[in-house]
């Protein structure tokens, strides 16, 4: 079991308020992320579940236990370090046995799990060697491994995989989900990385200034953000935004600014009935636009000057002026375009976003 | 490295390298010869015409015999390593588990604490000589060992404090963390983990403690009276000073017999643990 709750949680580092009322419910064998920008609170938020930070208000329980005052190694937790925090002077099989030693396994028990271990992440041959001797992709597995001895109610990850190369950190990212899989423990991911989040989350928790913006399932945060920061932070290339007023002419709706006057679909017209006049932001996504053609006829259309074309091979990125701002479009590799081009361009109606100007919600 | 033409390296690097060690040297050169060059020559007139003062065809063992035979150098040898080891030892122990404190736990003025330690150990000896003789007497330490194992760490201490504290704060603090959550109490994850990646400070801070008590010159002076407890460095100087005259085989000899153990010291662990102990965290 490992079922983690927290219910009003908050931290004050001083006068600094870095974590604000968060209340969570981690099920048992779930993958949670938590993402945000670096200062959102989302580490300070694990090491206040690890124990290794103290809780300013709040309660935290695990599998229905209350355990804001209990020291770290009575929570029965591991923590993956974003630094590995391999000890130097031992080795690698005296690193995966610490934490059984320290509880006082039999000899042959610990023997049992650490080979168990290092044959799951396939570092049986390097049980001898010290971490100075260890590649990084190295050192992260024995941090795993370590972690994966205890047979603990939770993992907890900090950043793991952020020190690694680009093409490892993918590699990783796969074998931990693999694990997680394989293990079915409940783990808790922090992470800056909103692909590594997307990709390894059950559900995903975003943060920004110590406050929950969102928690949900991936495909969740993506098609339903619910608040302009959240639309901002899942997706990449990110999604743009276009500030704009709506006004009503001839029964629809029409959203305009100095670029752009494009007709509402009618579903996103029915939401937006309260506010005509008012100041509101658009959100459309890079993938969800394209140069119109006979198959967009009666979609939101509008004008753009193409600044920059980035060939990514798979896709094609668009820098384009609209107006006075810049929105980025991903198009088809085939598409034929040039810096410069003035370009008609369509969005996917039901695919369009829109958020309060003022309070950033989503709409 | 000077990159360039051959000449500019001799210039540039050799040459000023040569003089530096030449200068560096000459006293250790002085003090070995001094040691072994019988008194025909050392008592020579400088004018006199077979005067040579750096170098001796008649090398002899006399002076150190001397010290030997003739003085209490042995038990001021003894003396010294045993004053020097002991008071090394109450140093470390205290400066380690200080300076762990001061750079771990977080409590009220620990900062403000930690520079008033390293302010206790720019006071002068020779002014804190005064109240510590007065200090000596009332327990009627004088002329014992333990007047010296027991001032010594008065500057020992704040100089080992200082340096594990800089240690500590450099060993990574998720190293403890992680040991804390594998289990381990506070103070086993510092016996477990935190000490033995210190090691290198806590040698270094021990080599450095062991040389500045194993040299030093004004407490031993003033707290120890009688020729058989006396120090190297005091009985030498104390015992073959006579008047004015001025024993320099046996003063150069017992000069040199009591840095041997300083130098082994130096090498023998700079070379062994200082190096390599990193490679715990990031990849």
């Amino acid at each position: 079991m490992g079922q983690v709750v927290l219910k009003g949680i908050n931290k004050f580092f001083d006068s600094v308020h870095a974590v604000k009322d968060v209340n969570l419910q981690i099920r048992d064998k779930e993958f949670m992320v938590f993402v945000g920008p670096s200062g959102c609170g989302k580490t300070t938020t694990l090491r206040m579940i690890a124990g290794l930070e103290a809780i300013s208000s709040g309660d935290i329980s695990i599998d229905g236990n209350v355990v804001n005052e209990l020291a770290p190694m009575d929570r029965d937790i591991a923590m993956v370090f974003q630094n590995y925090a391999l000890y130097p002077h031992m080795t690698v099989y005296d690193n995966m046995a610490f934490g059984l030693k320290m509880r006082k396994f039999e000899k042959p028990e610990i023997d049992k799990r650490v080979l168990e271990a290092a044959e799951i992440l396939g570092i049986g041959e390097l049980l001898q060697r010290r971490p100075r001797q260890l590649s990084g992709g190295q050192r992260q597995r024995v941090a795993l491994g370590r972690a994966i001895v205890r047979h603990p109610r939770v993992f907890l990850f900090d950043e793991p995989l952020s020190n690694l190369d680009a093409k490892l950190r993918v590699q990783m990212r796969v074998e931990l989900k693999k694990l997680h899989l394989r293990l079915g423990t409940t783990a808790i991911y922090v992470t800056h990385d909103q692909v590594e989040a997307m990709t390894l989350g059950d559900r995903v928790v975003v943060m920004k200034d110590g406050v929950v913006q969102q928690v949900g399932e991936p495909l969740e945060l993506y098609n339903q953000p619910a608040n302009k920061f959240v639309a901002g932070f899942i997706g990449s290339p990110a999604m743009n935004f276009a500030a704009v007023t709506v006004t009503e002419a001839n029964g629809s709706l029409i959203a305009e600014n100095s670029g752009l006057r494009i007709r509402l679909p009618d579903e996103t017209a029915q939401r937006l009935r309260g506010h005509i006049g008012r100041e509101l932001m658009l959100g459309v996504r890079p993938e969800d636009l394209t140069v119109a053609g006979s198959a967009d006829l009666g979609h939101p259309c509008f004008d753009a000057v193409i600044e920059v074309v980035e060939q990514l091979g798979s896709e094609i990125l668009l820098d384009m002026k609209v107006g006075e701002s810049i929105m980025v479009a991903s198009v088809e590799p085939t598409a034929r375009v040039r810096v410069g081009d003035k370009l008609r361009v369509a969005m996917r109606p039901s695919r369009l976003h829109v958020f309060d100007a003022q309070t950033e919600a989503a709409i | 490295m000077i990159e360039g033409a051959r000449w500019r390296k001799w210039v540039f690097f050799y040459v000023p390298m040569a003089l530096f060690l030449l200068f560096l040297l000459f006293p250790f050169y002085w003090m070995v010869i001094t040691s072994v060059r019988p008194d025909g020559e050392l008592y020579r007139p400088w004018n006199s015409s077979n005067y040579n003062p750096f170098w001796t065809w008649k090398p002899t063992w006399d002076h150190v015999r001397y010290l030997f035979e003739e003085t209490l150098f042995a038990s001021w040898l003894w003396n010294t390593t045993f004053i020097a080891l002991a008071s090394t030892a109450i140093s470390l122990v205290c400066g380690v588990f200080a300076g762990y404190a001061l750079s771990r736990l977080n409590f009220p003025f620990a900062g403000s604490l930690g520079t008033a330690i390293f302010i206790t150990y720019l006071v002068p000896q020779t002014l804190l000589f005064i109240p510590l003789a007065e200090i000596i007497r009332n327990y009627r330490l004088g002329d014992t060992p333990w007047s010296l194992i027991l001032t010594y760490p008065t500057f020992l201490i704040p100089f080992c404090t200082w340096i594990m504290m800089g240690y500590f704060k450099a060993v990574p603090k998720e190293l403890e963390e992680c040991a804390r959550i594998d289990g381990a109490s506070r103070w086993q994850a510092m016996l477990y983990i935190v000490i033995p990646v210190a090691v290198p400070g806590i040698l270094s801070a021990g080599i450095f403690a062991f040389t500045l008590s194993w040299n030093e010159f004004i407490y031993a002076l003033v707290f120890l009276s009688s020729p058989e407890q006396k120090t190297v460095p005091v009985g030498v100087t104390s015992e073959l000073i006579r008047g004015d005259v001025f024993y320099w085989g046996p003063l150069m000899a017992g000069a040199l017999l009591g840095s041997i153990p300083v130098a082994i010291a130096y090498s023998f662990f700079v070379e062994h643990y200082v190096a390599g102990l990193t490679g715990s965290v990031k990849g």
